[in-house]
């Protein structure tokens, strides 16, 4: 490995020497440092701080699982947690759906195609923020899509989920499916540009129509880019934040919380820090479930090539 | 795929280029309304139709936005605020695309025990909720003496950008031949040599995509800014709902949506001219999401 060869001779020679092989160890160390307390001293001072007593101050004491008993006997972090699961559930149908629809469309060789998918995929170059800010106006009930449709003669519309308690959370879903289908699009046409066109010409060639190619060949061999997507959408799920924070503020109310926004409103501006803490560590504890497996199974297919 | 088109009746395509243009349609309209809303003037945005063109065009409603808004307390507009972002992204991309850089680069040609051990326990920064590091963050960032600070939001960004910056540079090394660094490692070159002499001039292609990544996540991050920055060192999408969700007076709808638009134009900048390698580094960096 690294300079053997100048290992003997002089002393300062030798002395270089030591030195430049200790070098790529001294250029990772600052990150090696970043990782061990930024990353995993952080986590496990969040967990300490959620086993703790802290309210408006961080406290260092044991308070065992009172911060978590207290969680989930919220009845907002319930809201929040099942606002997260019509959101993601949602959202991630939806995304994929319109996605794989999408892709395949554009893989029937049509033209202008880079052009297109400029325009499907520009969102994502959007902050939520911005998004929020879009889609608040466009869902404004008094003078967006509400007053658009009644202008047209249907005197009776109505479109108000921005200020429904019951429906503001599927504003969150229609806007962050416009942000993030034509992301998942993406995805899925780099698949199917992936695919080995020789079994779907010898299916051509045994008269199998083109839906039914589809159906039967190229969908059940993506399975890998759905399973990317899946853990990409639900990874964005449950971070969502700036969107919610942007559209609908978790109102009314807080009938559109989701956890993340909990997490800020607890930790930052109604000083419950242990509690916030906690529902940090739920939010964690949701995405190892969902990463470890992904990993797992990404270590495990990497091995075998 | 390369499949037979040819014989697919004329209906097939007007059905797909029907539904391609409808969709195309969906994802403009919102940046078609913002445009529109930001170019009328109040009156006209309320008796007017919401997809109308502007009868009576005016830049009034960017003026206020640029330089007079309101957004919570102070009313100046949203300039200050889209410096603070430009002081906080240029640093910090910059900084963590060369850590990235050099990760990259001892991860792959310089490899020691462990080295791919740290590699896998960094990329876990890569899937972390962030809301797991925001107390600890802030006590951390008080104890330096930088919090609420445009230099605080730098540190923080650096810090939880390295983690992606490794992932692009690592596996963009790991192609480059081993042969290549070996061989100039026996005619005694070292370290920043080889880095110098032959892996950065292999580079151009994973900086920019590393480069437009952080660009784009740091420009569009909303919650470390509301966490760590406050009064006149925010950056610009915190000052953007603050001055859409401030309460006080009339609301000025044309004014959120110029507001919305400035937030968004260097990062749309930064798509049109560079589509290719923003896609990119959205799949390579997305594995993470």
């Amino acid at each position: 490995m690294p300079v053997s060869h100048s290992k003997t001779f002089f002393k300062d020679l030798a002395s270089a020497a030591a030195l430049e092989r200790l070098l790529p160890k001294l250029v990772m160390a600052p990150t090696f440092v970043v990782t061990l307390v930024f990353i995993y001293g952080f986590i496990f001072w969040n967990a300490w701080l959620s086993f703790s007593s802290s309210r408006m101050l961080p406290r260092m004491d044991w308070a065992g699982f009172t911060q978590y008993v207290r969680l989930f006997s919220n009845d907002r972090w319930w809201v929040a947690a099942e606002n997260l699961a019509i959101f993601g559930g949602l959202f991630i149908v939806l995304c994929m759906a319109i996605g794989l629809f999408l892709a395949i469309l554009l893989d029937q060789q049509v033209r202008l195609e880079g052009a297109i998918r400029t325009v499907y995929l520009y969102p994502m170059a959007l902050s939520f923020i911005v998004t929020g800010t879009a889609w608040k106006w466009l869902l404004n009930p008094g003078l967006g899509i509400e007053k658009l449709v009644r202008d047209l003669g249907f005197e009776n519309f109505t479109f108000d989920w921005l200020v429904d308690p019951e429906k503001a959370i599927y504003t969150v879903v229609i806007a962050g499916v416009w942000q993030s289908s034509g992301f998942v699009m993406a995805l899925f046409l780099a698949g199917l540009r992936g695919i080995d066109d020789t079994i779907i010409k010898a299916a051509q060639v045994d008269g199998a129509s083109l839906p039914s190619i589809y159906w039967r060949i190229v969908i059940p061999s993506l399975r890998p880019v759905f399973f990317s997507a899946l853990i990409i959408l639900s990874h964005i799920a449950i971070k969502s934040f700036d969107l919610v924070m942007a559209l609908t503020g978790g109102g009314p109310g807080y009938a559109s919380d989701v956890p993340a926004t909990f997490m800020y409103a607890f930790s930052f501006t109604r000083g419950q820090i242990g509690l916030g803490a906690a529902s940090a560590m739920m939010m964690l504890a949701a995405v190892v479930a969902i990463i470890v497996p992904f990993l797992y199974s990404e270590l495990r297919r990497g091995r075998n090539e | 795929m390369n499949k037979a088109v040819g014989r697919q009746h004329r209906a097939g395509r007007l059905f797909i280029y029907g539904c391609l243009l409808l969709v195309a349609v969906y994802y403009l309209v919102p940046l078609f309304v913002m445009i529109m809303t930001s170019l009328k003037p109040l009156d006209e945005i309320r008796t007017g139709s919401l997809l109308g063109l502007p009868l009576n065009p005016t830049l009034e409603a960017w003026r206020v936005a640029w330089g007079s808004a309101c957004t919570g307390v102070s009313c100046e507009g949203l300039k200050g605020y889209f410096w603070n972002s430009v002081f906080m992204v240029v640093p910090a991309v910059v900084i963590s695309t060369m850590i990235g850089a050099f990760n990259g680069y001892v991860l792959t040609q310089w490899r020691f025990r462990g080295s791919d051990v740290l590699f896998g326990a960094l990329l876990l920064g890569c899937f972390i909720p962030f809301q797991v590091v925001l107390l600890p963050m802030a006590r951390t960032l008080g104890f330096l003496g930088i919090s609420g600070s445009v230099a605080g939001l730098v540190f923080v960004h650096v810090i939880y950008g390295v983690a992606f910056t490794t992932l692009f540079f690592r596996n963009f090394y790991v192609n480059i031949p081993r042969e290549l660094t070996n061989a100039a490692r026996i005619d005694g070159a070292g370290f920043w040599l080889i880095f110098f002499r032959i892996v950065l001039p292999l580079s151009p292609p994973i900086i920019v995509v590393s480069v437009i990544w952080q660009f784009t996540q740091i420009w569009n991050d909303f919650l470390f800014g509301v966490v760590y920055s406050a009064g006149n060192q925010q950056p610009i999408t915190v000052a953007l709902n603050n001055l859409v969700n401030t309460s006080t007076g009339v609301k000025q709808y044309n004014v959120d949506m110029a507001a919305a638009i400035i937030a968004a134009l260097p990062t749309l900048v930064v798509y049109v001219v560079s589509g290719k390698y923003f896609v990119r580094g959205l799949t390579a960096g997305s594995v993470k999401g």
